[in-house]
Order: structure tokens, then sequence, then C-alpha cells
């Protein structure tokens, strides 16, 4: 379901990446692996349309991203992508439901806020729908941002560095996390890292070299 | 959660900036508005009392004090003249006038003045009465809308003059005759509103001191009671000329032309036409008689000439003001981007266009725009009901917040694009947001 095909690209005048053909079926686990410099958050953009590629393909459910490109993209990576950053961003002057709000209406799809009360309930931190995001701890912050990548029930879940930050025992929760909440909404799991306590435990393992 | 609630959150989640924002900006278009309401309704006002009156006659001085005295009743009169030498302009077979309204002067109730005349000048300004009727016999007086309604005097009251223009009861006539009140007009938009109209020989008898006449040289702080034993002289003077009415001046049993020994202040003169006599009439009586003549439309243009530099220095202020806020908006909104980055670059993971993200920080700067618009209306409205309400002697200009300009539409739209062209530079850093590289880094 999530394929890519000789993909290659190129900061303006600097050296070309290339990177290996993936191919990951639906509702798998994936660990991407990769000393810093090697392109890995080079590749999760491109996986999540937020870069386009030189050449090359990236297929997501038949749909080749590195043909959309614009409003198109935009929609498509809205709807059918949500991605965890290492460090989660807010819009500070909403809520942590209108955050959650806003990434269904910037989406295209129907505001919902009860399921989006179901996903804070289910992530543990329901308690917080109407508090500013600034008052959450760092914990708490990740919690919402998985929260808000699941909202849209995407086909496919980016984590850039999702627990590299964090101490073993969050490592362990936030890894638990991500894989149960992919699972619940059947998504495609990919985890970029450099983070060595996750190799154990996924075993699909993708990784990039410098 | 549109873009315009977006907006709206994003605005309101940092209150200081737009609150500074938004009061520079109603400040400005409040300043505006407010200059073009006081200037269109002191032009109106003013256009309004002129109406009909081509020339006024009174004894000589500045021809622009005669104007406001006698048509506006803003000034102290330039004096009195006499009604022997004024007599010509006051008959009704004089071949070049329509219509002349006498007016003695001198006296005043509360700051409203009262003005001896005959009846053309409520048949002038198209007022109507509304309860009693007109004056006729001395110290009878009918009163203007505004006076009824601010000092709430009814028919039967009666009061006492003041000297003078001025509320000051040092000067009051209280030893000669009260004043009563036998009937109100209904309200015209004219300075008739504020006047107490009585016939000359009221303000004759209550200073009737010797040579009768009234006291026009307001501007003189003349203590003037005393001698109150001569209050019944034009009675019996009154009483004396009964043989000789021969028309419908109920008031006055003598045309007031023929009281030669007696004294006026001004007369309004309205032409038949307009022609090249008409044109030299004001000349001719200013070359060869004692009295001036004065065009008043034309010592009003000159006076709203001057009048116009401090609207200019007003107006170029506001225009600093709006230009100020213009570049708070930008300021504010420009530094909202440096710390908004990480959450616009989010937007557009989660489906924003940068379409979206540049009619987001638009909105902004039009909100702000609105609101500080709004405010300042309100602010000008307000300003200019208040000014009307509270401060007395504004009170004869009629001002009123109530009424709205087209020009303040014209003032919105100009609210807009300022709105707009604050919003711009930043809607467009905003639009071009990096979300590779902004993501990347944090």
């Amino acid at each position: 379901m999530l394929q890519t095909n000789q993909l290659k690209f190129a900061y303006s005048g600097e050296n070309t990446f290339t990177f290996p053909d993936i191919n990951c079926e639906r509702g798998e686990h994936w660990l991407l692996l990769g000393q810093s410099g090697s392109g890995k958050t080079t590749f999760l953009h491109l996986l999540g349309g937020l870069l386009s590629p030189v050449s090359g393909a990236i297929r997501l459910e038949g749909t080749d991203m590195a043909q959309l490109s614009g409003p198109a993209l935009d929609r498509f990576r809205g709807r059918h992508i949500g991605i965890i950053f290492q460090k989660a961003h807010f819009v500070n002057a909403l809520t942590v439901g209108e955050n959650l709000a806003l990434a269904q209406q910037l989406a295209g799809m129907q505001t919902d806020y009860r399921r989006i009360a179901k996903l804070l309930d289910r992530l543990n931190v329901g308690h917080k729908i109407d508090s500013k995001p600034d008052r959450l701890s760092v914990g708490e912050q990740q919690r919402v941002a998985i929260a808000r990548a699941l909202v849209n029930s995407p086909e496919l879940i980016l984590a850039d560095e999702p627990t590299s930050a964090l101490d073993d025992e969050n490592c362990e929760q936030v890894l638990h996390l991500l894989t149960e909440q992919a699972e619940s909404v059947k998504a495609t799991l990919l985890i970029v890292t450099h983070d060595g306590r996750l190799k154990d435990k996924i075993s699909k393992q993708i990784r990039l070299n410098s | 959660m549109n873009i315009l609630q977006l907006s709206w959150k994003n605005l309101i989640n940092k209150p200081l900036s737009m609150l500074l924002s938004i009061i520079l900006f109603a400040l400005g278009v409040g300043l505006v508005s407010l200059i073009m309401l006081l200037n269109k309704q002191l032009d109106q006002q003013f256009a309004r009392n002129l109406e009909g009156i081509d020339m006024v006659i009174g004894a000589k001085g500045s021809p622009l004090q005669l104007v406001l005295s006698s048509i506006y009743h803003l000034d102290a009169p330039t004096g009195n003249i006499n009604i022997g030498e004024a007599k010509a302009f006051l008959r009704p077979e004089h071949p070049l006038i329509q219509k002349a309204i006498p007016l003695s002067l001198g006296d005043s109730y509360q700051g409203y003045r009262i003005v001896g005349t005959t009846h053309t000048i409520v048949e002038h300004y198209q007022a109507e009465i509304k309860t009693g009727t007109l004056w006729a016999a001395p110290l009878e007086v009918t009163i203007g809308s505004r006076l009824a309604e601010r000092e709430g005097l009814k028919i039967g009251d009666t009061f006492f003059s003041t000297h003078g223009l001025d509320i000051n009861e040092d000067l009051e006539h209280d030893d000669a005759g009260a004043f009563q009140v036998v009937g109100i007009l209904q309200p015209s938009g004219t300075v008739i509103d504020q006047l107490i109209l009585t016939a000359p020989e009221s303000i004759w008898e209550v200073h009737d001191h010797g040579p009768a006449s009234p006291v026009a040289d307001e501007s003189e702080d003349g203590g003037e009671s005393g001698e109150g034993a001569e209050d019944h002289e034009h009675d019996a003077e009154h009483a004396d000329h009964d043989h000789d009415h021969d028309h419908d001046h109920d008031h006055a049993a003598v045309p007031l032309q023929e009281q030669v020994d007696k004294d006026i202040t001004a007369i309004l003169v309205q032409f038949k036409a307009r022609n090249a006599m008409t044109l030299n009439l004001p000349r001719t009586i200013n070359e060869n008689t004692n009295l001036m003549a004065a065009n008043p439309s034309y010592e009003i243009s000159k006076l709203f000439d001057q009048l116009g530099l401090g609207e200019q220095v007003l107006r170029w202020l506001a225009y600093i003001i709006v230009g100020v806020s213009f570049l708070s908006i930008f300021i504010s909104l420009f530094n909202s981007l440096k710390d908004r980055k990480y959450e616009l670059a989010i937007m557009r993971t989660l489906g924003a266009s940068p379409e979206t993200l540049f009619l987001l920080i638009i909105l902004e700067g039009l909100l702000l725009a609105v609101i500080g618009y709004l405010l300042g209306i309100l602010f000008s409205h307000v300003g200019i009901e208040l000014i009307g309400q509270l401060v007395k002697k504004a009170d004869r200009y009629g001002f009123t917040g109530m009424t709205f300009l087209p020009a303040e539409g014209w003032l919105f739209l100009g609210a807009l694009f300022v709105g707009l062209l604050a919003a711009i530079i930043p809607a467009w850093q905003a639009r071009q947001t990096d979300i590779h590289d902004t993501l990347a880094e944090g």
C-alpha cells in the first residue's frame, strides 16, 4: 500500500539523495533507521508529501503523490497521512479540542467533536480538551499530537523521532501508544528514528546509509 | 473551526497587541469621521439659516460680527441703528426688498437670545406654532422648540431677561417686567428653535431708560438694571398711538418704521430679485449712510475658508494616526508570524494550502480594521452627540450623533484597504512558509 520506486531528491545545487525502494503493507509497522545526515527526515517529508521528489514515485493506496502538487497534494496529505513530529507544535490560540477540530476542517472533513473527545479519552488526555496546548506537559502534548495525527483515520502514520527526547519509561509508553493507535485505525505506521531502543521492538526495518 | 474563527482566536490570543492596534485605528477613523460630521452638520446648519437672507443691515462695525449676531445669534451685535435712518428698508413698498425682518437684540434668558421682531420671522423660517399663539402684547413671548425642551418652559411661565448673552444673574432685569410665554413653536431645524421671540416694544420696555432703545452693546459689562419706575412709559405711548393702526400688525399699533425715535439692532433683508441694483445696494448703503450692509453668504464663506485651515490640520493629524495604526497592525502581524512559524507549518501538514495561510493573516488584518472602524465610528458619533448634549453653547448648532454620512461608507472601504495593505506583506510571508525547512529544524 505504501511503495516507493527509485526515489530521488536534491536540495538546490547540492548532492542528490537516492532512497531505497520500500514496500509496506497496510497495517504494518516499520522502523526507518539511519544516522544523522543520512536523509531520514528528508525521506519522511517525501513520504508525507511535505517535499516533492526530483524523480521516482511514492504510491499510497494507488495514488502517486509525486504526481500531485499544490492544493491537491495539501488535501491528500491532510486526508490520508497523519504526521507526528519530534516536538509537538500546536496552534496556541486554540484549545486542544479545537486543534483537533482544525485538523478535521483543514483535511476537508466534518468537525466531529464526539470523535475528538473519544480519541483524547483513549489517549488519557480527555480532561485536557479545553486546555490550551502550552498548559500541557511535554508528555501530554505528545499524546495530543498523536491524537491529532489519528483524528482523520489516515492510512499512513509517520512519526519523526517520537521517542528520542524521552526517558526509557516514556519511550516504552509512547511506542506502545503509537502501535496500539495505529492498529485501532488500521493504519500503516512508519517511525523514523536513530533511537536504538526501538530496534528490538519493531522487526520490520529500513536502514538508510549516508 | 473555519479560517475566520481561527483568525479571530489568533487575535484574541494576543489581546494587548490587538487592543493597541484597534485603539490606534479607532482613534484615526474616529477623528476622520468626527471632522466629517462636524463639518457637515456645521455647514448644513449655517447654510439652512442663511437661506433667503440676502443682506443684513446693522450698525457699522465688523460685517462678520453683524452676520453672526443677527443670523446665527452667536456674537454680540455691532450696535444699534435708529429706525428713522433705516426706515426706508422697513417699508413694505421698497422696490427691491421682498421681506425685511427687524431685529432688536440685547437680552437673553439662560443663554437663549430674546429677539424683538415682527411675525415675519416666523414665516421666514417656516416655523409653525405648536401650542399657544404668537406674541401680541409687549412682554409676551413665543419660544423655540429646543428652548421649551431644554428649559422646560410652558405656556404661562414667566421669566426675567438677562442683559447680554451670558448666563449671569447680576445682569438680570428683575426690576423690569417679566416675560410671559404665550406660545411654543414646532422644531424647524433652524436657529429659530433657540430663540425667544417677542415684539420690539418688549425690548424697549425692559430697557426703557430715557431715549428708548434696546441696549445692543452686549460686549459691554453694563449693569443696566435700576430705574424700574419707568416701566409703564411705553404702555402710555402705546395707548397714545392706538388710533393709528390700520393694518394687521396686531402687536404694534404703529408700524415699526414710523417709530423713528426708537432703535433696533439689525434688519434681515430678502431681495425681490438678484440683479445689478441689489448687487450694488450694500455698497450704496455702506458709502452713503451710517448703516452697514453685509452679504451674509460672502461673510460666512470667508469664515469657513479661515476655519478650513484648522480642519486641514486636524485631518492631517487623523491621517497620521491612521498611518501609525497601519504600522501597528503591520508590526504586530509581522511579529506574530515569528512566534507562529511552527503552527503555520503544522497547519500546512494538516492539509492547509499556502493560500489558506495567506487568507488567515489577511483576515486578521481585516478584522482589526473592521473592529477599529466600528469603534471609531461609535466614538465619533457618541462624541458629537455628547458635544451637542453637554456643551450648552454647542446646543444651537443642533449637533446629533444619530445621522450617518455616505462618506462614512467610503471611510469603511478605506479602513478595509488599510487593513488589507497592512496585512499583505505578513500574509505573503505566511504563504511562503516552507514546511520542510521549518519542521526539519524544530
